[in-house]
């Protein structure tokens, strides 16, 4: 239970800081640590299809694909 | 005032969604059909992963209409990057030894591991979406270490293509045997094991390899568009 409450409490800080966060890649990588938790949640929430999915495509190809998208942009801090 | 205005309708959103939540029992089923499914899917289906059996046999029709969005959202993909101006093939550094090689005896563990995936999906959790996004992450991981590798253009598409006419050329064969477009026709054999649960099985190697395909092109044309 305590484990749940905390992978929930480190999920929400991931989503708020992606919010926060002005660079874009770290961004991302907050969305990642969000995807992943997601997965591992629905696993122990008894979905292991879901989790599957959500590990391969959310925390996998998304971050890949929004890395790539990034790399074309320009960076300004 | 458009301030107090906002205000005032994000409070009615929010009361209304509170209170409608409070209404909501949670972790009681609130439908029939899942109790029914959960009770004869094993029996109609032939399938042991009752998910599977929804997805497939029971809500086949809207797996289709699920593939045909991603198939769509592929080959739009496509058409934005075709717009691009091709650059001139540009020069990179080849990687470190070590990481071409870990890459390169990676990749086919990871194949393997995504076909069981979704030669099991009747079975075991998992199914042709998940195998494929698997054999995507694969591409993936060979596309950033051995960065001179690449997947011929044509290969995906004729793969792609072929796995989709799988996928409705058995939906239209349960039409001519049976009258049902993707009606189970094949026997359902022994509940767990391999070779049971009828088409289920096909539809499902026919979704890996087609969503595994879709992907692994959409990171191939945007990694190209990107260098």
């Amino acid at each position: 239970m305590i484990f749940i409450v905390l992978l929930v409490f480190v999920m929400l800080v991931a989503a708020i800081s992606a919010c926060i966060f002005s660079d874009l890649l770290s961004a991302v990588i907050a969305c990642c640590i969000v995807s992943l938790i997601a997965a591992i949640l629905f696993f122990l929430l008894q979905a292991p299809d879901v989790a599957m999915a959500e590990a391969s495509i959310g925390a996998a190809l998304v971050t890949a694909i929004f890395v790539i998208a990034i790399r074309r942009t320009k960076r300004e801090e | 005032m458009r301030r107090i205005i906002g205000l005032i309708l994000l409070i009615i959103i929010a009361l209304g969604f509170g209170l409608s939540l409070t209404e909501i029992p949670f972790a009681v089923p609130k439908t029939k059909v899942g109790r029914y499914y959960i009770d004869k899917g094993i029996d109609q289906t032939g399938a042991v992963n009752i998910v599977t059996s929804v997805v497939l046999n029971y809500r086949g029709f809207d797996t289709l209409g699920e593939v045909t969005v991603l198939f769509i959202a592929a080959t739009g993909l496509g058409a934005i990057l075709a717009t691009v101006k091709k650059k001139p093939g540009r020069e990179f550094v080849p990687s470190s030894l070590v990481l071409s090689t870990g890459c390169r005896s990676l990749f086919p563990f990871i194949l393997l591991f995504a076909a069981y995936i979704f030669l099991h999906g009747h079975l075991t959790p998992g199914g042709g979406f998940q195998g494929g996004a698997i054999i995507a992450s694969a591409f993936l991981l060979v596309y950033l270490g051995c960065r001179e590798r690449r997947v011929k253009e044509r290969s995906i598409k004729a793969i792609e293509s072929s796995a989709g006419l799988i996928f409705v050329i058995i939906g239209f064969l349960g039409l001519a045997v049976s009258g049902y477009f993707l009606f189970n026709f094949l026997p359902r054999g022994i509940p767990n094991t391999l070779l049971s649960a009828g088409i289920i099985p096909i539809i499902y190697i026919a979704i890996g390899f087609k969503v595994g395909s879709e992907l692994t092109g959409i990171i191939d044309g945007l990694i190209e568009e990107s260098e």
